[in-house]
């Protein structure tokens, strides 16, 4: 089995593998939203490369893209889904 | 904000990127090679750095490791405030890079098209979902549904595969004359035809079809199903993840951005790859779709020839244009077909970031007044999904993001901190 890290993600306390991106965690987590739109429907990554913003979410206190950005121990990562 | 000179400054660490930057150092340069990506290897070499199986992947991504060329991940390029000076947007802040040339790999993002159910959790782009999956996105277990354009639904059904999805259906929009007359040519090229028969073998008992598409995906909470058109033929298809790719488009905002010129949709370069813009270079996808095979050849020539060693680039001239003959053939086999044309409703959204319905799209004459009308495009991707869509569905001229590429905090194109003499 490959490392595991802790990370929170929307408060709660959840291991995932290292090396994954911040977006694999959030679904992994069973978390399915990570932002709503202006009508209110749930939106998740969409195009996986940095293009769509539809997987934003906030790390540490700033926003960043799930699908680029990786875990790191200790992470706290916020949706707005 | 952190300050850093090179010489050769390398946008993008894909297959080109990498090429560019080892050849620039090879020929006595000294080279950054900067990438949004944690790590390099593009699309394609995604999550090969540590354990590298594909031989090129290997070679290369060995290549820069143990070239002394400068690297920067995590890094977006957001501004190109004046010639020389680059401005990327990092988790650590701000970081002004100056160069005295640039090689511009930035590659190519997937086409999306609207249609009902696209704008669902759980439904991607087919090499949207491959790349999430390589990066640890759950899909053991799932069943999937991939469909769209393009050799890369066979390589991201194979990725999916392998993570343990149940792939139900690759739906291929092309017909099946076309994709008989692809693989006839294919033989002229040993390796591609092996590459495509390993695929396929490895596929085996995943049903693919041709003329096939999805027409929408229907979700009542509870269970998922992907209406998908076949031949003559509707099917539902039970599933949990929806994947539709309908091909690549070149990225052209950097391009654009370092005041390049464009034309037909690409970057438009000579045979030494520099772009009309005097010290300024694109290799790969940017020029034009030929896959990776283009983006390696171009990536060296355009290093040797940044770093004013263009004679040493020779060897890659022939495997250039032969891989530029590949990427033609590409376009003619997946040329889109006009019913996809006709899947979104009035109702379905054409602009994910701003809500724009395709009807209220439809209804204005150009781009521009879609903006201002609708405000098609204004949102956070910058008409990067939309635009795209736009320009194939209506045929506008959607037009390349302009500086900041991204959305950014102020505080972060702040140029105060630099004194008169940087010229800034
Ligand atoms: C989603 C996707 C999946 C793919 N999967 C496969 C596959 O499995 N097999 C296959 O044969 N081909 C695949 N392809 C095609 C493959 O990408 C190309 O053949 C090849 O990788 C092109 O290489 P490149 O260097 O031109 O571009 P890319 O590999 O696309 O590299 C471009 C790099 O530039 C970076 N970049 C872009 N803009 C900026 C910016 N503003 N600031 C900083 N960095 C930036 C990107 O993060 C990226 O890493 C895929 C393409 C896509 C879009
Ligand atoms: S999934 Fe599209 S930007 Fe991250």
């Amino acid at each position: 089995m490959s490392a595991t890290i802790a990370i929170r993600i929307d408060g709660r306390d959840v291991r995932v593998a290292a090396g994954i991106s911040v977006a694999a965690a959030i679904a992994q987590a069973g978390v399915v939203a990570t932002r709503r739109d202006v009508a209110g429907e749930p939106r998740a990554a969409c195009c996986g490369m940095g293009v769509c913003f539809e997987c934003r979410v906030r790390v540490d206190g700033e926003e960043a893209l799930g699908c680029m950005a990786r875990v790191a121990p200790g992470m706290e990562i916020v949706t707005d889904g | 904000m952190a300050e850093i000179s090179t010489e050769v400054l390398v946008v993008g660490a894909g297959p080109a990127g990498v090429a560019a930057a080892v050849c620039a150092e090879r020929a006595g340069a000294r080279a950054l090679v900067a990438d949004m990506q944690a790590e390099p290897g593009g699309q394609i070499w995604r999550g090969q750095w540590n354990n590298a199986t594909n031989r090129d992947a290997a070679r290369w991504l060995g290549a820069l490791a143990s070239s002394p060329a400068a690297t920067l991940f995590g890094a977006r390029l957001v501004a190109l405030p004046r010639a020389g000076h680059a401005l990327f947007d990092t988790s650590r802040g701000a970081v002004h890079v100056r160069y005295e040339r640039a090689v511009i790999a930035t590659g190519a993002r997937e086409l999306l098209l609207p249609f009902p159910g696209w704008t669902l959790p759980g439904v991607f782009g087919a090499g949207g979902l491959q790349v999430l999956a390589k990066n640890g996105w759950p899909v053991a277990g799932k069943r999937v549904v991939v469909a769209g354009s393009g050799p890369l639904l066979l390589a991201a059904a194979d990725t999916l595969r392998a993570r343990g999805a149940r792939v139900a259906l690759v739906a291929e929009q092309c017909s099946r004359g076309a994709l008989a007359a692809f693989g006839a040519r294919l033989a002229r090229t040993p390796r591609k035809l092996a590459q495509a028969a390993g695929l396929f073998a490895r596929l085996a008992g995943v049903p693919y079809r041709t003329n096939a598409w999805v027409v929408r995906v229907e979700d009542d909470g509870t269970s998922r199903r992907a209406l998908v058109r076949v031949g003559a033929h509707e099917r539902r298809i039970d599933c949990d993840l929806v994947a539709v790719g309908y091909g690549l488009v070149p990225n052209l905002d950097v391009a654009a951005g370092f005041g390049c010129d464009v034309a037909g949709g690409r970057v438009v370069v000579d045979g030494h790859q520099h772009t009309s813009v005097p010290g300024v270079y694109c290799a790969g996808e940017g020029t034009g779709i030929g896959g990776v095979d283009q983006a390696l050849a171009q990536g060296e020539i355009a290093g040797y020839a940044a770093a004013g060693r263009a004679e040493r680039a020779a060897g890659a001239l022939a495997r250039r244009d032969a891989a530029a003959r590949f990427g033609a053939l590409l376009a003619r086999t997946f040329a889109l077909r006009d019913e996809l044309r006709d899947l979104a409703a009035d109702d379905t959204l054409l602009c994910r970031c701003e809500n724009v319905a395709f009807g209220d799209a439809a209804a204005c004459a150009e781009a521009r007044e879609a903006r201002l009308m609708t405000r098609l495009g204004m949102g956070h991707c910058q008409g990067r999904v939309c635009g795209a869509a736009a320009q194939w569905l209506f045929g506008w001229n959607a037009g390349t993001p302009r500086p900041p590429f991204a959305p950014v905090r102020i505080d972060k194109l702040d140029f105060s901190a630099y004194s008169p003499s940087d010229g800034v």
